[in-house]
């Protein structure tokens, strides 16, 4: 029932994109980057009045560990009429990916102690430099940005975060840290840059959470 | 006017043309980059390196570093994300077309907006911008020494071969799959970076009026697009330290 696709066509990438945005909001932090280093295979099934379903096996690197890569399976299931509501995907990540609990911590306290709320804007700049104390801002970025690919893709996108326009950290008076982005995301089929504004919450155990601000 | 580089051997025979462009899009940094390293690069080594004194012997390079000027100063003084040109429209109230969707081919049927204010907008007419009209014209004028037609873009790590505007293979898809085919792996093995093959139209998405898909229907047989690094990890933003090793693999 489900139609083997050629990796490197375009029905296929658009549905890997959606799979990697959709990982780095589950497993993605200040100290994990995951990205795509190769779709492996992929499948179509057009199901009766549900929609069309994606069958993927990817290979994912982490950019903080780069000797490695991770495989991974995701099934991207675009609902019929899918201007409205985001893609179902489901993901397993094939063995472990490399702990980033002393990393999260440093980064928790180093935060917490700023006398000043962190403010950042073009993160890259046009040089595609990221200053080494924001890298781990930079991929919590990739956390908020594969939040909104993963609920705003459909069939006929494929989106990119392009570059984080602006940050700023917002103290709270609860243990989360507080970051209000605005990310510009690249969408290759319309050629757009579009500002998106996100809110990222964020705690070394409890994780990610994001909301559109 | 425009200006281009061309690279010759002094010699009495006749000789074949390959064409580069760079930089059809502004915000594409490495591609004019890529441009500037080619030209250096063939400068710097004709006497010495056997396969380049072998080329230049046979054909003749021209290449032009950056077709949308306009576009790449903006970029560089105020929107490092743009695209298009920046003719006005609209009596100033919008800028640019995307040069890359203006030339003769297919113009205006798939791909492309009529609205100004979009990234896609194919201007008023095919070859409406000046910078499309002057770059038409001249290959034009050449198209029966022409061999080779190369387009350099970001990002995405591609050789794209014609058409965007159809499924339809082009008549010589055969060999223009080989010639690419064979690019690619030369590429993959300098760093290992992988680059994918196919039409613009079963790769990325339809489109119509780009400049590889106009040379190639003018009767330039070999015509290409590249998308050089990376595939979206910096995108547009590629960083510095990057522009060598890409220089060196797509040379």
């Amino acid at each position: 029932r489900a139609m083997e696709l050629p990796p490197s066509h375009f029905p296929a990438a658009r549905a890997a994109a959606v799979a990697v945005g959709y990982l780095r909001y589950l497993r993605g932090g200040p100290g994990r980057g995951l990205q795509l280093r190769e779709l492996r295979r992929a499948r179509r099934q057009d199901i009766d009045d549900v929609g069309h379903k994606y069958y993927l096996e990817l290979e994912l690197e982490d950019v903080l560990d780069k000797d490695r890569t991770v495989s991974c399976t995701a099934e991207v299931l675009y609902p019929l009429g899918s201007q409205t509501s985001a893609p179902d995907v489901q993901v397993t990540v094939q063995g472990e990916l490399r702990s980033t609990e002393e990393a999260d911590q440093e980064f928790y306290n180093r935060i917490r102690s700023l006398q000043k709320e962190l403010v950042a804007e073009n993160i890259p700049d046009s040089h595609g430099n990221v200053p080494p104390e924001l890298e781990p801002i930079h991929l919590l970025a990739w956390v908020a940005s594969g939040y909104v690919i993963w609920q705003n893709s459909t069939e006929n996108t494929n989106f990119h975060l392009a570059q984080v326009k602006h940050v700023q950290q917002v103290k709270r008076s609860d243990e989360d840290l507080q970051f209000d982005y605005v990310v510009l995301l690249h969408e290759m089929v319309s050629q757009e840059v579009l500002p998106w504004e996100v809110t990222v919450l964020w705690h070394p155990r409890r994780g990610a959470r994001v909301s559109r601000s | 006017t425009f200006t281009f580089s061309q690279i010759s051997q002094p010699s009495n025979k006749p000789k074949k043309i390959i064409w580069v462009d760079c930089g059809i899009h502004a915000r594409e940094w490495i591609s004019p980059a890529f441009c500037q390293w080619f030209v250096k690069e063939i400068l710097q080594n004709y006497k010495t390196d056997p396969k380049i004194s072998r080329f230049l012997q046979n054909l003749d390079l021209y290449v032009l570093p950056v077709l949308n000027i306009d576009g790449y100063i903006y970029s560089w003084e105020k929107d490092r994300l743009w695209r298009k040109s920046r003719s006005p429209y609209e009596n100033g109230t919008c800028h640019g077309a995307d040069l890359n969707r203006n030339f003769n081919s297919s113009w205006g049927s798939v791909g492309v907006s009529f609205n100004c204010s979009s990234d896609v907008f194919c201007g008023s007419g095919p070859e409406s911008e000046p910078e499309t009209r002057a770059v038409a014209q001249f290959i034009r004028s050449k198209k029966s020494d022409i061999l080779c037609y190369l387009t350099i873009h970001s990002y995405g790590q591609l050789i794209l071969t014609p058409y965007g505007s159809t499924t339809k293979p082009p008549s010589n898809n055969e060999e223009l799959m080989q010639v690419a085919k064979e690019a690619a792996a030369a590429l993959t093995g300098k760093y290992g970076t992988s680059y994918k093959v196919g039409s613009t139209a079963l790769i990325l998405y339809s489109n119509s009026g780009s400049s590889r898909d106009w040379a190639h229907t003018i009767g330039i047989p070999l015509s290409y697009t590249f998308e050089l690094r990376d595939t979206g990890t910096h995108g547009f933003v590629l960083p510095a330290n990057q522009i060598q090793p890409t220089c060196e693999e797509t040379m």
